[in-house]
C-alpha cells in the first residue's frame, strides 16, 4: 500500500475524515469509503456522467476528480437531495414522467439537472438536451428525462441544490 | 404524452374474460407511476458494486493485447510477489472440466463449435481474451499486479473480415475445423425459382448490418461467495436462473447449493443474457480461496468482452411484377459471429429468417444463414437479436423496389401488405403470425406525419442547401419466447424450454408476494406486473410486491430477453393470481352458504353476485385461509400459487415508423427532426412503460444507423475500445418522440398481450436509413449502407456527383 493522505469531505452536511491513497478517486471515495453509493461508475473515459456529483454547488464527474484534489469541499450526492423525506422537485419529476428505467444513469442525471437549472432556472428543451450531452442514458431514449428537466424547471424549488451552503 | 387515447380507445378491442383473467381492470390499462422508482432516484438501489462482504477480495483479469496468436509463456512470478496478491492463475490452474455453454443444436445440422475457456488455453484468438485471473486484497492493486503478469505471445496471422475468412488461404482460427465456417442452415418455403421467374423486376443489394454493442450503463459485475458448501453470485445479468445451472455443472456444485441473485440490473439491452468467463471464473476463486471474490468491469474492458451484436452482410433479392406485387425473396446472411460461440451466439442471425416475410403477402420466402469466425468477440443476443437485421434487410428493400418501380413507397407497401387477421397467418415459411393489422397502424401513422408536406418543406430547405428526407418503416417481429415445443432441441434446436413461471402469496395478513421468474433490467415490471396481479386480486397494486432475479426465492425461471416478459412471464403471473382468486372464491362461497361460480370481485371484495354487501376481502380470505377451520371439506389450507405458462406460439407485435431527417451536402451532418412511432403490442397493461420501452428502442435503433459502430481493425485490434470513440447517441442529437398505439389483441395468451421491448430498434435503423437515401436521392445517391456517419455520406454524395471520394 502507498502512503496515504488525510482528506476532510464534506457530504450532504456532514464531515467525513479519511485515509486515502493519492491516486483514489473521489467516486470511490464516496462508493467505497463513505457507503454513499448512489453515485455509479459506467465508464473509464469521464463520458458517461453516472459519477455526477455537485462539488461546492458545481456539477462535476467524480471520477475525474481525485479525493485528495476534493479536500475540504462540500459535495451534494444524489442521497443528499430528498430532505424530510421530501423529495426535490427533480427526483419528483422523474417519477412523474417515467425519466429512468434501469436508474443507474439516474443520479448522475438528477445532479447534473441540478446544476443545470441552478444555472439556468428556465431552459428551452434544446438548452436541456445540450446540458445533459455529458450524461449518458441507454434506456430512456432521453426524451421523458427532457421532459422531467422541463417539468422540474417549472416547480418552485427546482433551482435550489438541498445541500448545503454554497460558499465557492 | 402525444398518445392519443381517444383514438386509441377505438382500436381496441376489449380482453376476453376468462378464469385466467377475470379482470376486472381497475389498474391494468393505467398509467401508474414505477414502484422500483423511489429507491432509484434517491440513490437507495442495490446494484452489484453497493455490495460488498466481509474479507471480500476483488479480481482482475489479464487480458491478450493481440488478435490471435500462439502462448509461449506466461510468468506469474512478479505478480505473486507483489504485497495484497492472493492469487494468480492461468488456464493449467482451473480445473474447470467444461467449456463454456452454447445452447443451440439444430437438428441435423453441423455446427462447429470450438472449446471455450474461462481462460485460455495455448492460444489467445481475439483482442481481450483472458489469459490469467488475478485475485487481491485491493481494487486498485489487483490492476497493478495484472500489469505485471508477463504474457509472451508468437503471432499468428489474423481475419477480420467474414468474406475473406471464407477463403481458402485464409488464416484458420480452429484449427481442428480447417475451416472458419461454422454452418450453414436454410429456411424457406414457396417455390422461388418459380416466383423469380414471374417477376418483371428484380432488385438486389448487398447490406451491411454492422457490429453494435448493448453498452448498458451499468458495465458488468460479479460478487461470488462460496462458503459452507453453498455458493451464491450476485451478478450483473439477465439470466439468474439460466445461469444457475451452468454454474452448478461447470463448477461441479449440486445445482440446489447455487444461488444466483440478480441484485438492481442497470440495463442490459441482451449484452447481459450470457454466460460469461468472469460469472464463473470468480465464483471458482472464491471456491479456490475460501473468501468472496468480487469483480467488476471496467467500460474499456465491457467494449472488448461483453458481446456484441448485428455483424452481417447481407445479400437480399426480391422479385415484383410492375404493379409492385412481391413474387419471390431471397436472403443470403453472411454472419460474422466472433472468435467463439457464446450462449445463443450461431443462432442468433437464424432469427431473422423466422420474419424475412416481413408484414408482406410473399409467395417464395428462403433465408440461407452462413455463420463464420473471425479475431473478434462473439456476437449474440443484441436488442432485436435477428429481427432488426431481417427489418432492415426487408424494409430498406422496399425503398429500393419502390425506387426501382417509381412507385410510393407506401403504395407499395399497402399493395403487399398481408390483410388484417385475428387468428393466425401462416407465412410460407410455415411460421404462425398470431394477429396483424398493417393497415390500421400505418393509417394512424399517417394521422401524425403528412409526407406531402415534408416533401414541401423539402422542396424550399434544398434551396438553402439543406437536403430533407422522409423514410418510412412497416414491420413485424417474433417474441414472446417461447413455445417449447417449436424452439425445444427437436424443432428449432435451443436446449432448453421456453415457458415461464410465477408465484403469488397471500400471506396471512392479505399482503400479497409476486414472484416472478423473468429477471427485469429497467423494464418496469415489478409495476406491470403488480397491476396485472392487483386486478385479479381485487387489490391495489401498491399491495402487491413483485420479487425477482434470485434463484432462492421462488420456481425456477427462465428470465428476461426477446421481449418475452409481459407475454410469457406476464400471462404466468395472470394465471397464478387466477388460481388464487379461484381458491379464495370457493372459500368465500363455502363461508357464505353461496355458490363459487356467483362469487365476483366487486370494488376489492369477492361477494355474492347481486348481494353485494354479502363478501370477504381478500386479507379476510387469506385469514380464513391460514386459520382452516371453515373452508371447504378436503381443501388444503394456504393461499399460495403458482404457475408454469408455456405458450402456444409466439406474438408477432407491428407498426409503422417514420421519420425526418436533414442532411447537410457540405458535411455530410444528419440531423434527426422528427421521428414518429406507432407500435402495437396488444392491450396496454402500462401505457406509460410502452412508451418508455419505444423511446429507448427507437434511440438504440438511430445509434446504430448514424452513430455506433464496434470497428476492428485489420489486425484484429478494437478501435472503437471506449465511450470515446463509440458514440453513444446523447440527449442533444435526439429529438422528442410522438408515439401512439394501436391495440390488435393477441390470440395466444388471456392478457392479450405481445411485447415490446425491442420493437423500437427494430423499426428504427431501416426507418433512418430510408429517410437519408431520401433526403440525398436529389444529389443523386440512391443507396447506402450504416452506420450513416458524416464522412461515409459525404462520400456517397462526393461519388454521385462523378467526383473521387477521398
Ligand atoms: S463514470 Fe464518470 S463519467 Fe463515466
Ligand atoms: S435509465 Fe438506464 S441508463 Fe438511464
Amino acid at each position: 500500500m502507498s502512503k496515504t493522505v488525510a482528506v476532510q469531505l464534506q457530504v450532504n452536511g456532514a464531515t467525513h475524515r479519511l485515509e486515502v491513497e493519492p491516486r483514489l478517486l473521489l467516486v470511490h471515495a464516496l462508493r467505497d469509503n463513505l457507503g454513499f453509493t448512489g453515485t455509479h461508475v459506467g465508464c473509464d473515459t469521464s463520458n458517461c456522467g453516472a459519477c455526477t456529483v455537485h462539488m461546492e454547488g458545481r456539477a462535476v464527474k467524480s471520477c475525474t476528480v481525485l479525493a485528495v484534489q476534493a479536500d475540504g469541499a462540500q459535495i451534494t450526492t444524489i442521497e443528499g437531495m430528498a430532505s424530510d423525506g421530501q423529495l426535490h422537485p427533480l427526483q419528483e419529476a422523474f417519477w412523474n414522467d417515467h425519466g429512468l428505467q434501469c436508474g443507474y444513469c439516474t443520479p448522475g442525471m438528477i445532479m447534473a439537472a441540478a446544476a443545470l437549472l441552478a444555472e439556468n432556472p428556465n431552459p428551452t428543451e434544446d438548452e436541456v438536451r445540450h446540458g445533459l450531452e455529458g450524461n449518458l442514458c441507454r434506456c430512456t431514449g432521453y426524451h421523458n428525462i427532457v421532459k422531467a428537466v422541463l417539468d422540474a424547471a417549472k416547480t418552485k424549488g427546482a433551482t435550489v441544490a438541498q445541500q448545503p451552503e454554497v460558499t465557492a | 404524452m402525444s398518445t392519443g387515447e381517444a383514438s386509441t380507445q377505438a382500436t381496441r378491442i376489449a380482453a376476453e374474460q376468462t378464469d385466467a383473467a377475470p379482470a376486472p381492470s381497475n389498474h391494468v390499462g393505467q398509467a401508474l407511476r414505477r414502484k422500483e422508482d423511489p429507491r432509484l432516484i434517491t440513490g437507495k438501489g442495490t446494484y452489484v458494486d453497493d455490495i460488498n462482504l466481509t474479507g471480500q477480495l476483488w479480481a482482475a483479469w489479464v487480458r491478450s493485447p493481440e488478435a490471435h496468436a500462439k502462448i509461449v509463456s506466461i510468468d506469474t512470478s512478479q505478480a505473486k510477489a507483489r504485497d495484497g496478491v492472493r492469487a494468480v492463475y492461468t488456464h493449467e490452474d482451473l480445473d474447470i472440466e467444461a467449456s463454456l455453454p452454447m445452447a443451440w443444436v439444430p437438428p441435423g445440422i453441423e455446427v462447429n463449435t470450438p472449446d471455450h475457456w474461462v481462460l485460455a488455453k495455448g492460444e489467445v484468438k481475439h483482442v481481450g481474451d483472458p489469459v490469467a485471473l488475478v485475485v487481491g486484497d485491493d481494487r486498485y492493486e489487483v490492476f497493478d499486479a495484472a500489469e505485471d503478469v508477463i504474457v509472451e505471445y508468437d503471432p499468428l496471422p489474423v481475419v477480420t473480415d467474414p468474406e475473406k475468412a471464407l477463403e481458402s488461404d485464409s488464416p484458420v482460427i480452429h484449427e481442428q475445423f480447417a475451416t472458419n465456417k461454422v454452418s450453414e442452415w436454410s429456411l424457406g418455403g414457396g417455390d422461388l425459382e418459380a416466383g423469380f421467374a414471374e417477376a418483371d423486376v428484380v432488385v438486389e443489394r448487398r447490406i451491411v448490418n454492422h457490429r453494435i454493442a448493448g453498452a448498458a450503463i451499468e458495465p458488468r459485475g460479479v460478487l461470488a461467495d462460496f462458503r459452507a458448501d453453498r455458493l451464491t453470485v450476485w451478478s450483473s445479468t439477465q439470466i439468474p436462473h439460466l445461469l444457475r445451472p451452468f454454474l452448478s455443472m461447470l463448477l461441479g456444485i449440486s445445482e440446489d447449493r447455487v444461488r444466483v441473485i440478480a441484485p438492481e440490473v442497470g440495463g442490459g439491452f441482451g449484452s447481459k443474457l450470457q454466460v460469461y468467463a468472469e460469472e464463473v471464473g470468480c465464483a471458482w476463486a472464491s471456491r479456490k480461496l475460501g473468501r468472496p471474490v468480487k469483480w467488476i468491469e471496467t467500460r474499456s474492458e465491457g467494449m472488448m468482452v461483453t458481446h456484441h451484436g448485428r455483424d452481417q452482410i447481407d445479400t437480399v433479392r426480391v422479385g415484383a411484377k410492375r404493379d409492385g406485387t412481391i413474387t419471390a425473396w431471397h436472403s443470403k446472411i453472411l454472419a460474422d459471429i466472433g472468435a467463439y460461440q457464446m450462449f445463443f451466439t450461431p443462432m442468433i442471425p437464424e432469427l431473422s429468417a423466422f420474419v424475412m416475410c416481413g408484414v408482406y403477402k410473399t409467395p417464395a420466402v428462403q433465408t440461407d444463414v452462413v455463420n463464420v469466425m473471425t479475431n473478434k468477440f462473439p456476437t449474440d443476443a443484441i436488442r432485436g437479436a435477428g429481427r432488426p437485421e431481417a427489418t432492415h434487410m426487408i424494409e430498406v428493400t422496399m425503398d429500393q423496389l419502390a425506387q426501382e418501380l417509381d412507385m410510393d413507397p407506401l403504395e407499395l407497401r399497402r399493395k403487399n401488405f398481408i390483410p388484417p387477421f385475428s387468428e393466425g397467418h401462416e407465412t410460407p415459411i410455415g411460421v404462425v403470425y398470431d394477429s396483424g393489422n398493417y393497415e390500421l397502424a400505418l393509417n394512424k401513422l399517417l394521422e401524425h406525419i403528412d409526407p406531402a408536406k415534408v416533401r414541401q418543406e423539402a422542396a424550399e430547405l434544398r434551396e438553402r442547401g439543406i437536403y430533407r428526407g422522409i423514410g418510412f418503416c412497416t414491420y413485424t417481429e417474433i417474441c414472446g419466447n417461447a413455445p417449447s415445443r417449436i424452439v425445444g432441441p427437436s424443432g428449432f434446436g435451443v436446449q432448453g424450454g421456453g415457458w415461464e413461471s410465477a408465484a403469488v402469496r397471500v400471506h396471512a395478513s392479505g399482503a400479497v408476494t409476486l414472484y416472478t421468474g423473468t429477471s427485469p433490467h429497467g423494464q418496469g415490471h415489478e409495476t406491470g406486473f403488480a397491476q396485472i396481479v392487483a386486478d385479479r386480486l381485487g387489490i391495489d397494486p401498491a399491495q402487491v410486491d413483485v420479487i425477482h432475479g434470485d434463484t432462492q426465492a421462488g420456481p425456477w425461471g427462465l428470465d428476461t430477453y426477446g421481449s418475452r416478459t409481459l407475454a410469457v412471464g406476464g400471462e404466468a403471473a395472470a394465471r397464478a393470481a387466477g388460481k388464487v382468486a379461484a381458491k379464495a372464491r370457493e372459500i368465500v362461497a363455502h363461508q357464505l352458504e353461496a355458490d363459487p361460480a356467483d362469487i365476483e370481485l366487486r370494488e376489492g371484495r369477492f361477494s355474492v353476485r347481486g348481494s353485494p354487501d354479502k363478501g370477504m376481502t381478500l386479507s379476510e380470505v387469506a385469514g380464513a385461509a391460514y386459520a382452516p377451520e371453515n373452508i371447504p371439506e378436503g381443501m388444503e389450507p394456504g393461499l399460495d400459487e403458482q404457475s408454469f405458462y408455456d405458450p402456444e406460439n409466439f406474438v408477432f407485435p407491428f407498426g409503422a415508423h417514420a421519420c425526418v431527417v436533414d442532411v447537410d451536402a457540405e458535411t455530410g451532418k444528419i440531423d434527426v427532426v422528427r421521428y414518429v412511432a406507432v407500435d402495437d403490442c396488444g392491450p396496454a397493461i402500462n401505457p406509460m412503460l410502452i412508451d418508455g420501452q419505444v423511446h429507448g428502442g427507437i434511440v438504440h435503433g438511430v445509434g446504430q444507423a448514424l452513430y455506433e459502430r464496434i470497428h476492428y481493425d485489420q489486425d484484429g485490434q478494437l478501435v472503437t475500445g471506449s465511450f470515446v470513440d463509440y458514440a453513444l447517441p446523447t440527449a442533444a442529437e435526439m429529438p422528442s418522440f410522438e408515439t401512439d398505439r394501436t391495440e390488435t389483441p393477441s390470440p395466444v395468451n388471456s392478457l392479450r398481450v405481445k411485447g415490446v421491448g425491442e420493437a423500437g430498434t427494430i423499426a428504427a435503423s431501416p426507418t433512418v436509413t430510408n429517410a437519408v437515401i431520401d433526403a440525398l436521392r436529389p444529389l443523386g445517391v440512391t443507396f447506402i449502407n450504416m452506420p450513416l456517419s458524416p464522412m461515409r455520406v459525404w462520400e456517397a454524395i462526393q461519388e454521385a456527383k462523378g467526383g473521387v471520394a477521398a
